[in-house]
C-alpha cells in the first residue's frame, strides 16, 4: 500500500500504476454534478467577480495537489453547529467527465475519487498534467464517513447538501488507482480480460 | 375487522433492521469470496472494506450503503386480512423511517424532478400482496434495492442476434453472462443474480426481482434450474471480474433463476443484478407474536 497525502507531488502520482493500492491522508473536496458545472462555468470559462472570485481563491490552493471526491454526504450538524459525515460513498463518475478534465488542466487536481471509472477526456488529462483516478468501495458508506476526521468547511450549500463543496480532512481512506497517468485504466482492461473469457466460453 | 397491534412500529423496526445489517448468507459469502482472493490484491482488500463496513453499520446502526433505494414490501397474508391498512402502516413507517436517517429521501417525481423528501410519492413504496392458505400467520419480506444495481437489471428479447443466442438454454446463458460482463464495475458487484426465464416484459422482471431477495442456500426444487444456477455462478466468476470490477475472483455470490411459460412469438430473458448491499429481511406475525429473520 502507498500513502498519498497532500499536497500530492507529480512524481508521486507518477510512480502509481493501475491496480496499486493507496491510502490517502489530508485534505479533499467533494463535489458531484452542480459542482462540477459550476467549477467550468463560473470559474474556468469565465472570469468570476465577487463571490464567485473569493471562492475560486479560496479553494484554489486546496485543489491544486489536491483531491477531489465524488460524493454526496449524508451529514449531520451539532449543537456547536459542527458538521460530521454520516455516510460517504462514492458516487458514479462518468457524470463529471465532460467537466473534469478541465478541472484538472485548471487547478493542478493530482487525484479524482468516485466509482465506476471515467472515460478517454479525463485519462488524457491524467497522463498530460499528472493525476490518476481513485476508486473507493462503492456502498462502504459507514467505513469511509469514519476516515472523515473533520468537515474543515463546506461552500454552496444552495446546491442542496449532498451537491455542495465540502472540504474534509481524511485519515487512511483507502482506494485503488484504477486509471493511472501512464494512459492504463484498470476497467479496460478487465473488460477486455473478461470479454475474452467470455468469447471462450462460448467459442465466440 | 382483523389487526396488529403496534403495525408501523414493527415495520419501523423490520426497516432499520434491513437499512443497518445485512443477511447472514451475503456477510458468509463475501467472507468466503475473500479468502479466494489473491494476498494483498485489489479484490480482496475490497472485500474486507466490505466487511468492515458492513460491521460498522450493525455496530452503530447507521446504513449499511447512502443509497437505501426503493423499499419493496412482499407480503403474504391470510385470504381475509384487508391490506388496506398494512399498505397505510408500512407508507408510515417508511416516512419515520426517513426521519431518523435509516433511510435517505429517494422518492422524485419523475416529470417535476422534485423529491418528496418522505420516500412516498406515486407507487412509492412498492408494496405487493399475496394471499397463501395459512390461517394466522402473516409474512412480509422487505427489499431495499439501491439506483446504481438496479440500473444494471437487463431484459433480453431472444433470438438476440448481436451474441448469437437462440431459443434455447444456450442463447438463455449467452445472455445472462453478457450482463455479468456488461454490469461491471457498475452496481457495485460482487452480484446475486435474480433471473426469470420467459413470462411476458412486465412479469418477467417481476418474478426476477423476487428470484433475487431468494436465500443463497435455497436450493431450486426444479433440478434444471438448480444446475442452471450453479453453472451461471461458476461461469460468472471464472470470467474474472471480481469485486467492484477490479478483477479477481469473486464476481457472483449467487444466482436464483425461476421460470414463467411465454406465448410462442416471445422470449424474454429478464435479469435483476443485485450489489453485494443485499439488503432483505423478513418479519412474521404469528400467535400473536412477531419476529425478525
Ligand atoms: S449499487 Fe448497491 S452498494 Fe452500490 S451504491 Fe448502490 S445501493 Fe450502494
Amino acid at each position: 500500500m502507498t500513502e498519498l497525502r497532500t499536497p500530492i507531488s507529480e512524481e508521486a502520482i507518477r510512480a502509481l500504476k493501475v491496480g496499486d493500492i493507496v491510502s490517502i491522508n489530508g485534505t479533499a473536496v467533494t463535489a458531484r454534478d452542480a459542482a462540477h458545472k459550476y467549477m467550468v462555468e463560473s470559474w474556468i470559462e469565465s472570469e468570476p467577480s465577487g463571490e464567485d472570485k473569493e471562492l475560486r481563491t479560496t479553494l484554489k490552493p486546496i485543489l491544486s495537489g489536491g483531491i477531489i471526491y465524488h460524493c454526496g454526504p449524508v451529514v449531520n450538524q451539532d449543537e456547536s453547529g459542527k458538521w460530521h459525515f454520516i455516510a460517504a460513498g462514492p458516487t458514479t463518475s462518468s457524470r463529471e467527465e465532460p467537466y473534469e478534465h478541465k478541472v484538472i488542466k485548471a487547478f493542478g487536481v493530482r487525484a479524482v475519487i468516485g466509482k465506476g471509472g471515467m472515460g478517454d477526456k479525463t485519462l488524457a488529462a491524467c497522463g498530460e498534467f499528472g493525476a490518476v483516478y481513485l476508486h473507493a468501495v462503492g456502498g462502504a458508506a459507514t467505513l469511509i464517513a469514519q476516515n472523515v476526521e473533520e468537515v474543515e468547511a463546506v461552500y454552496k450549500t444552495e446546491f442542496g447538501l449532498p451537491e455542495a463543496f465540502w472540504q474534509i480532512r481524511v485519515k487512511d481512506f483507502q482506494c485503488v488507482v484504477t486509471m493511472d497517468s501512464h494512459g492504463g485504466s484498470l476497467h479496460k482492461d478487465v473488460l477486455s480480460q473478461s470479454r475474452g473469457k467470455y468469447n471462450e466460453m462460448f467459442g465466440g | 375487522m382483523k389487526t396488529i397491534p403496534d403495525l408501523v412500529e414493527h415495520a419501523l423496526e423490520l426497516i432499520r433492521l434491513t437499512s443497518t445489517k445485512l443477511p447472514d448468507d451475503i456477510v458468509s459469502a463475501l467472507k468466503s469470496g475473500r479468502k479466494k482472493e489473491t494476498t494483498g490484491s485489489a479484490a480482496e482488500a475490497t472485500l474486507v472494506t466490505i466487511e468492515t463496513n458492513i460491521e460498522m453499520a450493525s455496530e452503530m446502526s447507521t446504513p449499511i450503503c447512502q443509497d437505501t433505494g426503493t423499499p419493496l414490501f412482499y407480503v403474504k397474508h391470510p385470504w381475509d386480512y384487508p391490506t388496506r391498512m398494512m399498505r397505510e402502516a408500512f407508507t408510515s413507517a417508511v416516512q419515520i423511517a426517513t426521519e431518523k436517517n435509516y433511510l435517505r429521501p429517494n422518492a422524485v417525481d419523475s416529470v417535476t424532478g422534485k423529491n418528496s423528501g418522505d420516500n412516498t410519492g406515486d407507487h412509492f413504496p412498492a408494496i405487493y400482496f399475496d394471499q397463501w392458505d395459512r390461517d394466522d400467520e402473516i409474512e412480509v419480506r422487505l427489499m431495499l434495492k439501491g439506483g446504481g444495481s438496479e440500473n444494471q437489471g437487463a431484459q433480453y428479447s431472444l433470438p438476440y442476434g448481436p451474441l448469437d443466442a437462440g431459443r434455447d438454454m444456450d442463447g438463455v446463458r449467452k445472455v445472462i453472462l453478457d450482463q455479468v460482463v456488461n454490469a461491471q464495475g457498475q452496481g457495485c458487484g460482487p452480484a446475486v443474480l435474480g433471473v426469470c426465464i420467459g413470462g411476458d416484459r412486465a412479469s418477467g422482471y417481476a418474478l426476477a426481482k423476487k428470484q433475487s431477495i431468494r436465500p443463497l442456500e435455497d436450493v431450486n426444487p426444479d433440478p434444471v434450474l438448480a444446475d442452471l444456477e450453479k453453472e451461471i455462478t461458476e461461469k460468472g466468476n471464472h470470467l474474472g471480474i471480481g469485486p467492484m470490477g477490479f478483477g479477481g475472483e469473486t464476481t457472483l455470490l449467487g444466482t436464483k433463476i425461476t421460470k414463467a411459460h411465454r406465448v410462442p412469438a416471445s422470449f424474454f430473458v429478464s435479469i435483476i443484478y443485485m450489489c453485494w448491499a443485499a439488503r432483505q429481511k423478513t418479519m412474521t406475525f404469528k400467535n400473536g407474536e412477531v419476529s425478525y429473520d
